[in-house]
C-alpha cells in the first residue's frame, strides 16, 4: 500500500504500510544525501513554507534543508515575531498564507492540536512539526528508521522510552509508530513526569529505571525541560540526574548492543552522561540528526505527489465537466 | 383565555404518574385535570396523545447581559428558551460585571421583563465573584435573587466562604456553588487519562471535583446553610453526595445535560464545542449520573447554557472558552435517556422541573390544579437532525450540531399563553 494521508498530522492515523512507505523511499534519499549533488527535482515549482511559532533550529534547518534538496522554493516564517503577536488568529494567519498558494506547509505550534485545526483550513498539504504535547510525526519516522538502519529491523524490539513523557511530543509519536509496528514499549520516568492513562496504551510503564531498561534494544532518551527542573515536577537536577540520567552503570542493564538514542537538544549531565552521548559504539544520536532530513524528504515528496494526483483529478473532472478553471 | 388540552398524555413528576386525559388551564393557572366535557368558549388543543408536561425549569443560564450581549441577550434567550419547552429561566451572575449589587440586578431584572419565558436572577455570593468579601445578600434577596452563586469561580478562601454561607443560612438563601478544586484543575481542557494523554491535552482529575464538594459540605454541616452543587459529574463524588445527603444536611446537587449523554471521547479530533466546565467525563461516570438522577441522589438536570461565540471556539483546543448552548436542545437530548432506557419521562421531568422550582421555592414544576400553566407540549419520538444555525440563540456553539436527535418540542406555554409553536416555523 501506498502514502495515502493528505496531511500528515501525526503518526495515530497512519497505517504500518505507509509508516514502511515512508522508510523505504527515506532510505533511498539517504543514498542521495551522502553524494556530492544532492538534489532531485521531485518538489521542483512547488512552494514550501516553515511557519514556526516556537523556537526550533534544528528541526526547522531539517525541513529547509530537506525542501530545498528536492527542489522546492522554501520559505521561513518566524511566528514570534509576527502578527500573532498583533493579535491574529492562528486561523486568519493560516487563511493569509493560504492565499499565497503554498504547495507545502511545515508547522510547529505550543498548542496540542493546533495544527489539526489549521490544516482543516488550508488547501496544501500539512506537515506537523510538533504540536504541543501531541505529536512530532517525523521525529518518530526519523526515529524509526534509525533504528531500522541498525539494528535490522522494525519489530519485535524492545524500546526503553526514558524521561518526561508526560511534557513529549516525541515521547507520543514514538510509542504510537513503534507500538504499530509491534514493538514491546517500555516507559521510563519519575511519576510526576508519568501522564495517567498511558498504561491503557499496551506499554509498560517503569519508575525504576534499571529495571526499565533490562534487556532492551533501544534506549530513547528525553529532554528534560529547563522549566521543569526546579521542584515542580522533580526535586533537582542532581537528584532526577542521579535517578534517571543515562550513564554506563544504568546503560549496564540494557541489552549489549543496545543503541543510545536522543531528539536533541541534549541536556549533558542532566537525562544522559556526556560520555554515553559521545560513545560512537553505541550513541546514534548523529544518525538520527541525518535521518531527519532524509525522512523529511520522503515525507514532502509522498505529499506531493499526493497533491499533484488530488489536482489533477480536479482538473481532470472540471475537463469533463467543460469548465476550465 | 381558557385552554383545553385534549388527548394529552399527562407528564406529572410530583404524582410520579404518567396518564392520558385532558387539562384545563383558565387564567394563567391550570384548573383541572382529567375532566372529560370542553367548557364553553374554550380553546380546544388536540394533543394527539402526545406528552405534556410542565415546563422545563433550568436552573444555571448564562446570558450575556450586561456586557456580552453579542452572545445572547435576554431576548435570543428567551426565544432559544421557548422553542426547547424551558418556561423558567434562572439566569447565572457570571456577567460582565457580575451581578454582585441591588443595582445591577434591578438593571438585570428590567431587561429581562416581558420575555415570552420566565426569568429569575441569581446573584454573586462574592463581590465580583472574587471570593473575597460577600455581597449584600439580603438586599439582593429583597431585589429578586433566587440564589446566591460564584458560578464557576471557586473561593479559594474557606474562611471566607464559611461567613457567606452563614449570612446566607440566617437569610435562608440558597447558595449554589461549583464544586472543583481550583489548584488541582488550573489549566485544564479535558479530564485526565487516556484520552488526553493521547491528545496532548492537560487534564484533571475527577478528584478534584470530589475535593471540592468534599470541602464544600463540610462547610454546609458547619454553618447549616442550604447548599447545592451545581454539576455533579464524576461517580467519586457521589458518595460524599450521598453521606451529606443521609446525615440531614441540606444539599442538592444537580448536573448539566451534556455530561449525561456525552464522554470525554466525543472531543475528537480537538472539536472545541465540547469543550466544557467541569471537562467531559468517562462513559463510567456519565452512568454513574444517570443512575443518581434516576435514584434522585442528584436533584436537577439543567443545561448549563453557556454562550460562545466563533472566535472564541475558532482556537486551538486548550486556548479555547468552554461551555455549550443548550436551552434549545435539553429537552431533546434528555430524550435520548429515555429512548435508551436510563430514565423514564417522569424520572426526566422531575429533575428538569419539578426539583428545581422546588429547591428554589417556585411554584412550577407541577401539573395540578392550581399550578401555573407553564406547559411544554413535546412528541418523545419525532426525529431530526440539529442544524447549529437554526438555533435561536445568538451563539451557536452546541455539540449537537449534525447530530440525529429524537424528541421535539410543539409547543410551549407560559401562564397559559402560547410562546412558542412548531407548526408556524414551517
Amino acid at each position: 500500500m501506498a502514502f495515502r494521508a493528505r496531511h500528515l498530522l501525526g503518526i495515530e492515523h497512519l497505517a504500518p504500510e505507509e509508516i514502511l512507505t515512508v522508510l523505504d523511499l527515506a532510505d533511498r534519499y539517504v543514498d542521495l544525501n551522502r553524494r556530492t549533488v544532492k538534489r532531485t527535482d521531485a518538489l521542483e515549482g512547488m512552494t514550501q513554507i516553515n511557519m514556526f511559532f516556537e523556537n526550533s533550529t534544528r528541526t526547522q534547518s531539517s525541513f529547509e534543508l530537506a525542501g530545498k534538496r528536492l527542489g522546492a522554493d522554501v520559505m521561513n516564517m518566524a511566528m514570534q515575531n509576527s502578527s500573532v503577536k498583533k493579535g491574529e488568529t492562528l486561523i486568519d494567519t493560516a487563511l493569509t498564507l493560504n492565499a499565497m498558494h503554498p504547495d507545502l506547509l511545515v508547522v510547529r505550534h505550543g498548542a496540542s492540536g493546533a495544527v489539526d485545526l489549521l490544516a482543516q483550513k488550508v488547501n496544501c498539504a500539512v506537515v506537523n512539526a510538533g504540536d504541543g504535547k501531541h505529536e512530532h510525526p517525523t521525529q518518530a519516522l526519523l526515529d524509526a528508521l534509525t533504528i531500522r538502519r541498525a539494528k535490522g529491523r522494525l519489530h519485535g524490539l524492545t524500546v526503553a522510552i526514558c524521561g518526561d513523557v508526560s511534557h513529549s511530543r516525541v515521547a507520543r509519536s514514538n510509542m504510537l509508530l513503534l507500538g504499530k509496528m509491534e514493538n514491546h514499549v517500555r516507559l521510563i520516568g519519575p511519576p510526576t513526569l508519568m501522564p495517567s492513562g498511558f498504561g491503557e496504551f499496551g506499554v509498560d510503564i517503569y519508575e525504576d529505571m534499571r529495571a526499565g531498561l533490562k534487556g532492551a534494544d533501544v534506549v530513547m532518551m528525553l529532554r528534560l525541560q529547563k522549566e521543569r527542573m526546579d521542584g515542580g515536577f522533580i526535586p533537582s537536577e542532581r537528584e532526577y540526574f542521579h535517578r534517571y540520567g543515562l550513564d554506563a552503570e544504568k546503560l549496564g542493564f540494557a541489552a549489549p548492543d543496545a543503541i543510545v538514542m536522543h531528539p536533541g537538544p541534549m541536556n549533558r549531565g542532566v537525562e544522559i552522561d556526556g560520555t554515553i552521548a559521545d560513545d560512537i559504539t553505541r550513541s546514534v544520536i548523529q544518525e538520527q540528526v541525518e535521518m531527519g532530513v532524509a525522512v523529511r524528504m520522503a515525507v514532502m515528496d509522498l505529499l506531493a505527489q499526493n497533491l499533484r494526483a488530488e489536482r489533477g483529478r480536479a482538473a481532470t473532472e472540471n475537463l469533463a465537466r467543460g469548465t476550465f478553471v | 383565555m381558557t385552554l383545553f388540552f385534549e388527548n394529552a398524555r399527562l407528564i406529572d413528576p410530583a404524582a410520579n404518574t404518567e396518564t392520558t386525559g385532558n387539562l384545563l388551564v383558565r387564567d394563567g393557572l391550570i384548573r383541572e385535570v382529567g375532566l372529560t366535557e370542553v367548557p364553553e368558549g374554550a380553546r380546544v388543543i388536540d394533543c394527539s396523545g402526545l406528552c405534556l408536561a410542565p415546563g422545563i425549569v433550568d436552573l444555571g443560564v448564562k446570558i450575556g447581559e450586561p456586557g456580552e450581549r453579542h452572545m445572547e441577550s435576554f431576548r435570543s434567550a428567551s426565544l432559544a428558551a421557548a422553542a426547547g419547552g424551558v418556561t423558567t429561566i434562572i439566569a447565572r451572575p457570571d456577567t460582565a460585571p457580575a451581578i454582585d449589587t441591588p443595582e445591577s440586578l434591578e438593571f438585570a431584572t428590567k431587561r429581562a421583563a416581558e420575555q415570552p419565558v420566565r426569568i429569575r436572577h441569581m446573584a454573586a455570593l462574592t463581590k465580583g465573584r472574587a471570593g473575597r468579601e460577600m455581597t449584600e445578600i439580603g438586599f439582593l434577596l429583597d431585589a429578586g435573587a433566587v440564589a446566591f452563586t460564584d458560578a464557576g469561580h471557586v473561593a479559594t478562601d474557606a474562611k471566607v466562604l464559611s461567613r457567606a454561607f452563614t449570612y446566607a443560612r440566617a437569610l435562608e438563601a440558597l447558595v449554589i456553588c461549583h464544586p472543583q478544586e481550583p489548584g488541582l484543575s488550573h489549566g485544564a481542557a479535558v479530564t485526565s487519562g487516556k484520552f488526553a494523554a493521547l491528545r496532548g491535552l492537560p487534564g484533571v482529575s475527577p478528584m478534584a471535583e470530589r475535593m471540592g464538594l468534599d470541602r464544600d459540605l463540610a462547610l454546609a454541616e458547619m454553618t447549616g446553610v442550604r447548599y447545592h452543587a451545581d454539576q455533579i459529574t464524576s461517580a467519586r463524588s457521589l458518595p460524599a453526595l450521598e453521606r451529606a445527603k443521609a446525615a440531614g444536611l441540606d444539599v442538592t446537587a444537580g448536573v448539566s445535560i451534556h455530561h449525561l449523554t456525552l464522554n470525554e471521547l466525543d472531543v475528537g479530533d480537538y472539536r472545541t464545542f465540547f469543550k466544557l466546565t467541569p471537562p467531559l467525563r468517562a462513559e463510567s461516570d456519565r452512568l454513574a449520573a444517570i443512575e443518581a438522577v434516576g435514584s434522585g441522589l442528584i436533584d436537577v438536570i439543567c443545561s448549563m447554557h453557556t454562550p460562545a461565540d466563533e472566535e472564541s471556539k475558532r482556537l486551538p483546543f486548550e486556548q479555547a472558552a468552554a461551555g455549550a448552548v443548550a436551552l434549545e436542545t435539553l429537552l431533546p437530548a434528555a430524550m435520548r435517556l429515555y429512548h435508551g432506557g436510563h430514565l423514564t419521562l417522569n424520572q426526566l421531568f422531575r429533575a428538569l422541573s419539578l426539583n428545581p422550582a422546588k429547591r428554589l421555592g417556585l411554584p412550577q414544576g407541577r401539573l395540578e390544579a392550581g399550578s401555573p400553566a407553564d406547559l411544554v407540549l413535546f412528541d418523545p419520538d419525532r426525529p431530526f437532525v440539529l442544524d447549529r444555525f437554526k438555533l435561536h440563540s445568538k451563539s451557536k456553539n452546541t455539540p449537537f450540531d449534525g447530530a440525529r436527535m429524537q424528541g421535539k418540542v410543539l409547543a410551549t406555554f407560559v401562564g397559559g399563553v402560547q410562546v412558542y409553536s412548531d407548526n408556524k416555523e414551517q
